[in-house]
């Protein structure tokens, strides 16, 4: 936590006068429309990335105050509370209190309020008032406070508080000159708000912030929001692993205190928040007035159906086979421009560079690695129109609601539903999507089974497969299509049982969710959520799997032979191939197959190119179905064929289960920040993958099929 | 006159005063952080169709708990 040299740096750090730019922090309780505002403020200038440790999403934005002078705007995650419970909730704490070497500590901070809610959204704003910096208090969705009957004087606000206050309708961008106006005080005034604690709490924090004054020689102000902070939390240097720990003498003195307090009172920090609303009545009662609200609200009115008992689950099911069928169907056109860009581009290179091994590394390393990922954009920015639009209105927490039930049968959290529908289509947003679930336990699991939910890297296998086996039979090609699906979706749900009896024992999870009223979401949060993740996913192409591709494509041409060409059962890829075989025998593949096994660990895609290149099969766009004839030809020495329905029925199955994609190893180890899920997640997936296509292949021939 | 009665067992469209907490309360500071400190008004609205969880309605806003968690929370219903 904060350490001596944080604060000292702080105290010489240039104040606001000096440094060249403000900076703000914008906090407020979840669905306050922070985002929406913090939108409005910057435009589309900010910065996504992440606070590196936690899983913690970091928003930067510059905007421009009334006289035009620039200010940094850094957004935080929402949160009902000052008082950590997790290390992603610690980061507005010590972004806050300046304890992040990455951040610099406010000059100010931008509390985002919902209006027509304040009596629980000032709890929060209160807290923020004892940090010693000037605060702006925004009353955002005023036109929500009014239609709900609640009239708020904002001057007694101003008063009692001693802080600026500011009202909004982010949505529809009013108010925001305004705040822009507040933002370019100079002269912002320090809160006035005092929480009058019980005697035995004022004597504890005087002592706690005269002992930190004594180690960190710090302002009066600071030490006593450091005490505060240092009293309520039982283990602060667990709850913020990534910043420079508290002096011993701090904590020990702080831990002394807090064994007195509870031998006091067992339950002294609860008494503390009851304390708290209790002062905050007196406040509300001046501020707030409030009229019996006109039920049923428009929002009763569409619960009313879409949490019906009967057409509830009926509606939400419809909902997810439609986006479902959305993310696939719409996605075909934009998907064929892509492949036809590539096409173009790898012409225009083949036409304009001798042959040679720059071309080939080009063309057939470079171009097709990543075309063949950059592929999967449109299918990214579908899913994540729906997922902005759900989480806008507020049906995901509708959602949530219905099938809580059944998550919690198998261990799962409610929470983890959105990442596991996202799976569907790719493990990656599925798996970042986790970031909401706030039990690291759940988190964990969540993204252990994720990457069994069947994603969209996966079909171009299945397709081929599919065709090989039972060439024409539509009702047989459905049937197959819906058995992987089915059987993906069950070992996610099995093994989740299973991790959270063993490995991730813990209490059930527990489900704390703000229902939020139905609101229309602006087209602008859709947009900037979509461009965000289009940007994260195009970086990742142009860095991982272009690596991944030039690897690969080296192993398959070299090393050549006498006469300078490649032949790739020689090729090093080839030659571990065969030496795969012992191992993929009982599987029933051959060392081709084994090539397209191994080099789709990259991406699964990768294995229908790789057979592609492998049987000399122009691998003309989607049609896949020539491949999968040519495969159906293929016969061993003996001429028994090669891909036996058995055979391609065991490595679909090996595919639904197997962890084979670098990508997703990738963003699980940044995700839990370490080696160990990642390593752990690829070994019992692929282990398992291997039984399952063993358990296919021998079985089927124990029962006479081939 | 009046009784006290666990959440959980409290039907829709009923309502009453929070009074108590007991023992083993999960995430109690959370709970209170969130505004259900004793002598709030709550109010059921809507159990999940599959039974679990249920919804309540404070000053301005609805919350969602699971009925094992909304058993340890006693309500004073009129
Ligand atoms: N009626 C109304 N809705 C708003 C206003 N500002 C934001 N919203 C909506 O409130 C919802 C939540 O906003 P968001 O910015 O995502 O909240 P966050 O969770 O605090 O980031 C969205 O549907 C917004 O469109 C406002 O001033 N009035």
């Amino acid at each position: 936590m904060s350490a001596v040299s944080n604060t000292l740096t702080n105290a010489s750090t240039p104040t606001s006068s000096t440094r060249a730019e403000k900076v703000f922090a914008v906090v407020g309780n979840p669905n306050s429309g922070k985002t929406t505002l913090f939108n409005g403020l910057t435009g589309m200038r900010q910065k996504v990335g992440n606070y590196p440790g936690v899983t913690v999403e970091r928003k930067e934005g510059t905007c421009y105050s009334q006289h035009g002078h620039r200010i940094r705007l850094i957004d935080l995650p929402g949160t009902y509370t000052l008082t950590a419970h997790s290390p992603d909730e610690a980061i507005a704490q010590d972004v806050l209190m300046g304890r992040r070497n990455d951040t610099p500590r406010p000059d100010g901070i931008i509390c985002v309020a919902d209006a027509s809610n304040l009596e629980r959204h000032l709890f929060l704003t209160t807290q923020l008032l004892e940090l010693g910096l000037p605060v702006i208090l925004v009353l955002n969705m005023i036109d929500d406070a009014t239609h709900a009957g609640v009239s708020i004087d904002a001057q007694a606000l101003e008063d009692s508080l001693g802080v600026t206050v500011v009202q909004t309708q982010a949505r529809i961008g009013k108010g925001l000159k305004k705040l822009r106006l507040a933002m370019s005080r100079d002269n912002l005034p320090l809160p006035k708000w005092e929480f009058a604690l019980p005697e035995t709490f004022q004597r504890a924090l005087d002592a706690t912030a005269q002992r930190i004054r004594n180690v960190q020689k710090c302002p009066e102000a600071f030490a006593r929001a450091e005490a505060w902070l240092h009293l309520t939390e039982s283990t602060p240097d667990e709850l913020h692993p990534n910043v420079e720990p508290t002096p011993q003498a701090i904590t020990t003195f702080a831990q002394q205190i807090r064994t007195e307090l509870a031998q006091h009172d067992h339950d002294w920090k609860e008494r503390l928040v009851g304390e708290r609303y209790i002062q905050l009545s007196k406040v509300v009662q001046k501020a707030i007035e409030r009229k019996p609200e006109k039920r049923p609200t428009p929002t009763d009115r569409i619960d009313s159906v879409l949490l019906h008992p009967l057409w509830g689950g009926l509606i939400l099911g419809l909902l997810m086979v439609g986006i479902f069928y959305a993310i696939f169907s719409l996605s075909a056109l934009p998907m064929d421009g892509i492949d036809a860009a590539f096409a173009w581009l790898g012409d225009t290179v083949n036409a304009h560079l001798p042959a040679g091994t720059l071309r080939d590394l080009i063309v057939n390393g470079m171009i097709a690695g990543v075309g063949g990922v950059v592929i999967f954009l449109p299918q990214i920015l579908i899913l994540f129109f729906f997922v902005a639009l759900l989480e806008g209105t507020g049906y995901m927490a509708r959602a949530a609601f219905l099938l809580d039930r059944l998550m919690c049968k198998v261990g799962l959290h409610g929470q983890s539903f959105i990442p596991l529908l996202s799976s569907y289509a790719c493990a990656i947003p599925g798996i970042m999507a986790a970031r909401s679930i706030s039990s690291r336990k759940d988190r964990l699991v969540t993204i252990l089974v994720a990457p069994w939910m069947s994603c969209s890297a996966r079909l171009p296998v299945y397709f081929v497969m599919i065709a090989a086996i039972a060439p024409g039979a539509a009702w047989v090609k459905t049937a197959l299509m819906f058995f992987v699906y089915f059987i993906g979706t069950a070992g996610a749900f099995a093994f989740a049982f299973l991790f959270k009896k063993t490995l991730m024992r813990g209490e059930s999870p527990s489900l704390m969710m703000e229902m939020p009223p139905y609101r229309w979401p602006t087209w602008k949060t859709v947009l900037v959520v979509m461009l965000d993740r289009a940007k994260l996913f195009l970086k990742k192409a142009g860095t991982i799997i272009l690596g991944v591709s030039i690897i690969l494509w080296f192993f398959v041409s070299y090393p050549k032979n006498a006469e300078g060409e490649s032949n790739i059962a020689e090729s090093y890829a080839g030659q571990v191939g065969h030496a795969l075989e012992p191992v993929t025998e009982p599987l029933g593949y051959d060392w081709k197959v084994n090539i397209g096994l191994l080099a789709s660990f990259a991406a699964r895609e990768v294995f229908v190119s790789t057979m592609a290149i492998i049987y000399s099969v122009e691998d003309e766009g989607e049609d896949t179905d020539s491949l999968a004839e040519v495969l159906r030809g293929q016969k061993h020495s003996d001429g028994s064929p090669v891909f036996t329905p058995l055979v391609c029925l065991s490595l679909m199955v090996f595919y639904v289960f197997s962890l084979q994609c670098l990508s997703t190893v990738a963003v699980v180890k940044r995700e839990t920040n370490s080696w160990r899920w990642p390593l752990f997640q690829l070994a019992y997936m692929t282990v398992f993958a291997y039984l399952a296509a063993l358990a296919i292949y021998q079985g089927g021939r124990l029962l006479g099929f081939s | 006159m009046s009784e006290v009665r666990p959440l959980s067992e409290i039907r829709p469209g009923e309502s009453g005063v929070l009074a108590s907490f007991s023992e083993r309360t999960r995430n109690l500071l959370r709970l209170q952080e969130l505004g259900l400190t004793p002598g709030q008004r709550v109010e059921v609205v809507r159990i999940s169709p599959l039974g679990d969880p249920m919804e309540i309605r404070l000053i301005g806003f609805d919350l969602c708990l699971r009925k094992s968690e909304a058993q340890c929370i006693h309500v004073r219903c009129e």
